[in-house]
């Protein structure tokens, strides 16, 4: 199992947007994280290590990454036939499933760190005062868990929705919108709360009452259960008999 | 190995309220070259599905190499070779690399790997070019680096599913030669689908024929062609009349007699002497510059045996 997961992750990291055309698309995808690995510790100095600002980066990164990587990686070798002769060789359903989410996982965590520490070399070059900035260890901590915890969300998510879609664009449409309108939604809802003078008091009092350590247990924990479940369905919908029908 | 490299009793298979494989029973010797014929959805696809433990059968059941396709799915997948309906190639990789992969897949170690790679592309003579993206490769070069992929770990079996579909008439007889050199070199058992007669006629040991998935005919293609059609002499000349037909027709041995353009195709009911046939036909003011004996072509014997079950 573990050869063949390795195998399977061989081809795949061989694969990541090398497909024609989907090579530009990845270059633009990246254009948001970089920004934002870049200007935000130019603008905030300090801040950037200092504030849960990083965990912007740790969300929207592999979100995006592993959010283009996935369907193409499953929706994509449906729709470009490759798939069938995959599935007539001896590998297990589990370990094309988990070199295909492995590979995409790395890669959109991988990149996420590679960012978060060009966001700390920036703020080092923009903002240097004699001695090294480094981030708050409990917001490094948040970073990396928060990070690995969305690209597995994102990946599970993706296969399911890649298994119903005839396209990987139409994954990855899809995908993104089902990912990214709760936070959109949860934004209006703070935005609509911070709006009246007793909405901002209140707002103000929750976030007072409670420390930062532990929303981000909150939000780890809620994470971590979603991406246990969404895992779980994938490996059940992941099935040869299913996807060669697919 | 088993005697039979594939069983196949009562195997049935129904997607909804449709049949595509109907009571198929077969067994396909070990180390022949056997053709599947069937028109397009006739089941030939689902067939080799469920040869390769794919999709589960409605009923019956199939055994290949020895081992039951339901229960033993994965141990038929590790000893057999299959080019699917597509490629399968990645187009991204390099010819080379796509063997890499299956290489890998099949557990080869990468002495082993490299060296069948090699040979394989050799013998095909794309060698050269194994560095390129595969996307950039012609159809029937991309079909051929699918067929080295099908035999890369020495399978007993390979599964061919209309391997020279699409392709022009020279990439088509170039996979064909291909084939049939790796089969008699490496005395593997091949299935193989087509619609295509020439080349099943060329290829196959045996061939079974099947119509919306039911076996209508199972032998060699010689027995076939005896069994559908007889006898024949073919007489390229000029000047077929309609008193010439008309007095071959009245002939006891010959059963039909048609004429396309100056060919004249005279079917027999047994081994006759054709010199009473062309005596008469000169006689009637035909010019005769040949006579040929022969069978029905193969693709004679299918159109017939479709338009029966019709």
């Amino acid at each position: 199992m573990k050869n063949d997961i390795l195998t399977v992750m061989w081809k795949e990291r061989k694969g990541l947007f090398r497909v024609r055309g989907r090579r530009a698309q990845a270059l633009l995808a990246m254009f948001s994280p970089v920004l934002l690995a870049v200007l935000f510790p130019l603008q905030e100095g300090v801040g950037w290590v200092q504030s849960p600002l990083s965990l912007l980066l740790a969300f929207i990164a592999p979100l995006i990454l592993v959010g283009l990587s996935i369907p193409d990686s499953f929706a994509g070798e449906r729709e470009r036939h490759t798939l069938p002769t995959l599935l007539a060789t001896r590998l297990s359903d589990r370990a094309i499933l988990f070199g295909k989410m492995i590979t995409s996982v790395a890669f959109g965590w991988g990149v996420t760190l590679v960012l978060l520490a060009i966001g700390l070399v920036t703020v080092n070059v923009a903002h240097w005062d004699g001695h090294i900035l480094l981030y708050k260890p409990s917001i490094l901590l948040a970073d990396l868990t928060f990070s690995f915890l969305v690209a597995m969300l994102t990946a599970g998510a993706g296969v399911l929705f890649s298994l119903r879609a005839a396209t990987a664009q139409e994954a990855q449409q899809t995908l993104m919108a089902v990912l990214l309108i709760p936070p959109m939604i949860l934004q209006f809802v703070v935005f609509a709360i911070m709006g009246s003078d007793s909405g901002k008091a209140r707002f103000q009092e929750v976030l007072g009452a409670i420390s930062f350590e532990q929303v981000i247990l909150v939000i780890v924990a809620v994470l971590l259960v979603l991406d246990v479940v969404l895992l779980m369905a994938a490996m059940a919908r992941f099935k040869r008999a299913r996807l060669i029908l697919g | 190995m088993t005697e039979a490299a594939i069983r196949i009793e009562n195997l049935t298979r129904d997607f909804e309220t449709v049949r595509a494989v109907d009571g198929l029973s077969l067994e396909v010797p070990a180390g022949i070259i056997f053709g599947f014929l069937g028109p397009n959805g006739a089941g030939k696809t689902t067939t080799i599905r469920l040869l390769l433990g794919l999709l589960e059968p409605t009923d019956g059941r199939a055994e290949v190499l020895g081992f039951d396709t339901r229960t033993h799915a994965t141990e038929v997948r590790t000893r057999t070779g299959a080019l699917l309906e597509h490629t399968g190639i990645y187009e991204h990789l390099s010819a080379e690399d796509n063997l890499e992969f299956y290489g890998r897949v099949w557990g080869m170690p990468a002495t082993e790997r490299q060296a069948r790679i090699k040979e394989l592309l050799t013998h095909m003579g794309v060698w050269d070019r194994r560095k390129q993206p595969a996307g950039k490769w012609s159809h029937g070069m991309k079909q051929k680096l699918a067929l080295a992929r099908a035999m890369l770990h020495r399978p007993p079996l390979v599964l061919l599913d209309e391997p020279t579909a699409g392709l022009d008439v020279m990439a088509a007889v170039a996979v064909r030669d291909d084939l049939a050199s790796l089969a008699a070199s490496e005395g593997v058992t091949v299935f193989l689908t087509t619609h295509n007669m020439v080349e099943a006629e060329r290829l196959c040991a045996q061939v079974a024929v099947i119509r919306e998935g039911s076996l209508v005919a199972l032998g060699d293609p010689d027995d076939l062609r005896a069994r559908a059609g007889g006898p024949r002499v073919e007489i390229v000349g000029r000047g077929f009349n309609d008193d010439a037909l008309a007095l071959l027709r009245a002939r006891p041995e010959v059963t039909a007699a048609e004429v396309y353009g100056d060919h004249l195709a005279i079917d027999l009911h047994e081994e006759t002497d054709t010199a009473p046939l062309v005596s008469l036909l000169v006689g009637a003011g035909v010019a005769v510059e040949e006579v040929r004996r022969g069978k029905a072509s193969l693709e004679e014997v299918f159109v017939t045996l479709m338009e029966e079950e019709r």
